[in-house]
């Protein structure tokens, strides 16, 4: 399981967790997200966000 | 026409709108102007970068010269803007030199609020506002224990919580009686001062710093009942003045910030304003989620559809782990009430109109979980 961090805000998508508040089941995978689906803490989407190192 | 769209900034708003805009239009010239270094980083994450193991150099994202050739623009690093002729469509650098626009953005962010303070150390006096202030602050830590903050805002808060867990000392220090006092109501304010506290922060509240001296190799920070604490580092984080100098000198309208419409327009229909600089339909609104909004808003009106920002809720999420926080600040000229529901996990505080409905939140510690669904209850910021 990755992580991957908002480049804008610092919100941590951690893939083992999901964002269930907003549809995406724990265990999804970064790929598997839509696209259309925005940084739950400033709103910036999916492609302003960079892999984080673990 | 043909000349570019010049932005004043290159803070997040600036950014945003140039990265929005590249989305929409590959080829329009883009002129950036920045009062600093230009290179792209999160300011949220300054304030707890620290127990992230983040240092100054690591939080920059990428350079002026990787910004420039990622989004296809031109970036003047270290310029100033001295004045701005709305007539004749130009702006004028500190050194003379004259750049003709089409469009101007204005993204030129806030300044940190000074307090008027005595004593022969002033100038000693920290803020961070941005990575340049912040590289001076870790530098400035090196080798010292004990900090103060004044300010027991959002930011103080926050650059309290990430010190205190990298091991300093923290004092806060606030005029008010509580913490957050702006965003919480007191049992809100109550329950993160306990939890700050029990991580080690020291609070001082209801107390008016007065002067600032140095006392031997430290400094003392002295109150208004003539009370005095000694410290190593005097932090400065009382509020943000939004930058409208250069706006009012051209004779764009401002107020608190530089007033716009929801287009994001002055009443000069091609020069616009976003971000903490900016006062939209009477918001001042310095925060991120918005900034994003307005951003895309502004991209997509300057690529030729005209586009209004429509704000949805936009909670605030406070970086203080030590007391996980987040506020959807209500509209506080509605009439309405704090419902306060809190035990020893949590607080949920609720603010309700006459009818029952939900203008505002703060969720601390447990009663965080209850976001998502409390943040589809609100209404929108502005619609």
């Amino acid at each position: 399981m990755k992580r991957f961090q908002c480049n804008i805000c610092g919100f941590v998508y951690d893939e083992s967790m999901g964002d269930p508040g907003h549809g995406i089941a724990a265990g999804t995978r970064w790929e598997d997200i839509p696209e259309n689906w925005a940084c739950p803490e400033c709103g910036v989407s999916k492609t302003d966000f960079e892999m984080v190192e673990i | 026409m043909g000349n570019p769209v010049v932005i004043v900034g290159s803070g997040l708003a600036g950014y945003a709108v140039a990265r929005e805009f590249r989305k929409l239009n590959a080829e329009l010239p883009i002129v950036m102007i920045s009062a600093d270094h230009g290179g792209f980083y999160s300011k949220p994450m300054l304030s707890n970068a620290l127990s992230s193991g983040k240092t100054p150099e690591s939080l920059l994202n990428s350079d002026a010269v990787q910004m420039a050739s990622q989004l296809k623009i031109s970036i003047r690093t270290h310029c100033r803007v001295a004045a701005i002729d709305q007539t004749g469509c130009v702006v004028t650098l500190v050194d003379g030199e004259r750049i003709f626009y089409d469009q101007l953005v204005l993204a030129l962010g806030a300044d940190q609020v000074r307090l008027p303070l005595l004593g022969d150390s002033i100038e000693k006096i920290l803020t961070v506002n941005d990575l340049e202030d912040y590289k001076k602050f870790r530098d400035a830590l090196v080798g010292k224990k004990r900090i103060s903050i004044i300010g027991a805002g959002l930011i103080g808060c926050e650059f309290a919580n990430d010190l205190v867990t990298a091991g300093y000392q923290v004092d806060v220090i606030d005029i008010s009686a509580q913490p957050l006092g702006r965003l919480l109501p007191p049992a809100g304010g109550a329950f993160i001062q306990q939890k700050l506290e029990a991580s080690g922060v020291v609070f001082h509240l209801n107390a008016t710093t007065q002067s600032i001296d140095q006392v031997q190799e430290r400094l003392c920070v002295t109150f208004s009942d003539r009370a005095s604490i000694e410290t190593d580092i005097v932090l400065s984080a009382v509020g943000l003045r939004p930058r409208t100098q250069l706006a009012a000198a051209a004779g764009i309208l401002v107020n608190r910030g530089i007033v716009v419409n929801r287009m994001l327009q002055t009443q000069f229909s091609n020069i616009y304003a976003l971000g903490d600089c900016a006062e939209v339909e009477g918001k001042v609104l310095p925060f991120v989620m918005p900034i994003t909004h307005a951003g895309r808003a502004l991209a997509t009106t300057l690529a030729g559809k005209p586009t209004p920002v429509l704000y949805p809720a936009m909670p605030v999420i406070v970086k203080t782990p030590s007391c996980p926080t987040v506020v959807s600040p209500p509209d506080f000229n509605i009439k309405g009430e704090w419902h306060v529901d809190a035990d020893k996990d949590g607080v949920k505080a609720l603010y309700q109109d006459e009818a029952g409905n939900l203008l505002g939140y703060a969720l601390l510690g447990a009663a965080t979980k209850e976001k998502n669904i409390l943040t589809a209850q609100l209404p929108p910021v502005l619609m």
